[in-house]
């Protein structure tokens, strides 16, 4: 999937994680900022580029804002993340690409 | 299709969660409400629809909800999103559909087909996914009997939408009820007529307990099945007051062993403990019987 634009998912709320994805070249950049880093820090790494990985995204500059999600939730906010850069807003692959 | 044996279980509480947000849906079976409805609709900001999609996709997959009822409120069909609300809630295996603002049968049938396309696109059983549909107008009120009669393989039943019905009807909440009592009871008799169940609106002051009380006694003095909620804290109270008293229960334990007895010797009425019964009886006594074994009181042996 190609990445187009700059774009957010997610809040700051307690147990959610904000999420913002920007085009770029050369491989998934991830950046992580997280109370529960020392504890999660890779996990939640290892989750974004999972996620993308599924989603066919190659190439892409993350920034998280971890709030204390579920992994669930920080899968749902890249995902979102994810398909608004794509400018995707319908007829998603439900169970496919997002596993 | 086969009959989902879903489409008769117990349904006192019906929970609003709004999808979108984490902290609520990802643990929200421990308050013990019989059913949740997942919002996509008016909970969810119409700049955040896509986001609570993908947030209820991840609930629905990875949450355990042990055996609570998960139903998906989709938007009304008159905007962009009821579709793919559709789609998302079948692959996720949402137990059901609730139908925003549902007016004629043909909301239904319009649903339902799409129901049946997502069932086949994600390769769910054909008939899994349950539908119910919300009445929030005049309209939908004298449409009612044949909404509930449409898809029945499919059908739960109705709830009545006080906000927008009330709007919709020039007046505003009054304590006593009288501004909706026309809309309750016309919705109650037909869906007792399709056979199928009727819930009843939201109580939304939270600090109101006592007139929450109030409010659930009366429509289930009316007949209904259930209420719908919008917080943890209203469920305790909802359920108690639909839960059998004892008294009932043996009342009714009484009422069904006389009449098999009865019935057996060819006697059609009798009394029990000074009142006629006959076979008009039976069906409200075994109702509460079954109530009761749902709601885990029920010790005897019928």
């Amino acid at each position: 999937m190609l990445l187009k634009k700059p774009a957010m998912a997610g809040t700051l709320e307690s147990s959610d994680a904000q999420v913002t994805i920007s085009p770029k070249e050369g491989g998934v950049d991830v950046e992580i900022k997280s109370s529960v880093m020392y504890q999660y820090g890779r996990q939640i790494e290892e989750c974004v580029r999972e996620t993308l990985k599924n989603l066919n995204v190659d190439n892409a500059y993350v920034k998280v804002v971890d709030q204390g999600a579920l992994e669930c939730t920080l899968k749902a906010r890249v995902e979102c993340a994810a398909f608004r850069s794509a400018e995707v807003d319908n007829g998603y692959p439900w169970g496919g690409a997002i596993k | 299709m086969t009959k989902n044996k879903n489409l008769t279980r117990l349904r006192r509480t019906m929970m609003f969660l709004s999808a979108q947000r984490p902290g609520l849906i990802k643990d929200a079976y421990i308050y013990g409400a019989d059913s949740l409805l997942l919002d996509l609709e008016d909970a969810v900001a119409e700049n955040q629809k896509d986001s609570a999609r993908f947030s209820l996709y991840n609930a629905l997959t990875t949450v355990d909800y042990r055996g609570t009822e998960r139903i998906v409120r989709i938007n009304a069909l008159d905007t962009p999103h009821w579709e793919e609300d559709i789609r998302v809630a079948v692959a996720g295996g949402a137990d059901g559909i609730r139908i925003a603002k549902c007016e004629r049968k043909q909301d239904v049938i319009t649903v339902c087909e799409k129901i049946e396309q997502a069932e086949e696109e994600f390769k769910k059983e054909p008939g899994s996914t349950l539908i119910m549909a919300a009445l929030e107008s005049p309209l939908a009120i004298i449409n009612a009997y044949e909404i509930c009669t449409t898809c029945p393989e499919r059908m739960i039943g109705v709830a009545i939408s006080g906000g927008d019905y009330r709007k919709s009807m020039g007046t505003k909440y009054y304590p006593d009820g009288n501004e909706i009592f026309a809309g309750r009871a016309n919705m109650l008799i037909a869906a007792r007529a399709a056979g199928v169940q009727c819930f009843d609106t939201v109580f939304t002051d939270l600090d109101d307990e006592e007139g929450l009380r109030r409010e659930t006694q009366f429509i289930k003095e009316m007949g209904f099945d259930g209420k719908s909620l919008i917080s943890p804290k209203q469920i305790k109270i909802v359920h108690e007051i639909f839960t059998p008293t004892e008294k009932e229960i043996r009342s009714a334990e009484k009422i069904v062993r006389a009449w098999r007895e009865n019935e057996s010797k060819g006697v059609g009425v009798f009394t029990v403990d000074g009142k006629m019964i006959d076979i008009a009886f039976i069906p409200g006594a075994e109702r509460i019987i079954e109530l009761a074994k749902a709601s885990g009181v029920y010790e005897g042996d019928l």
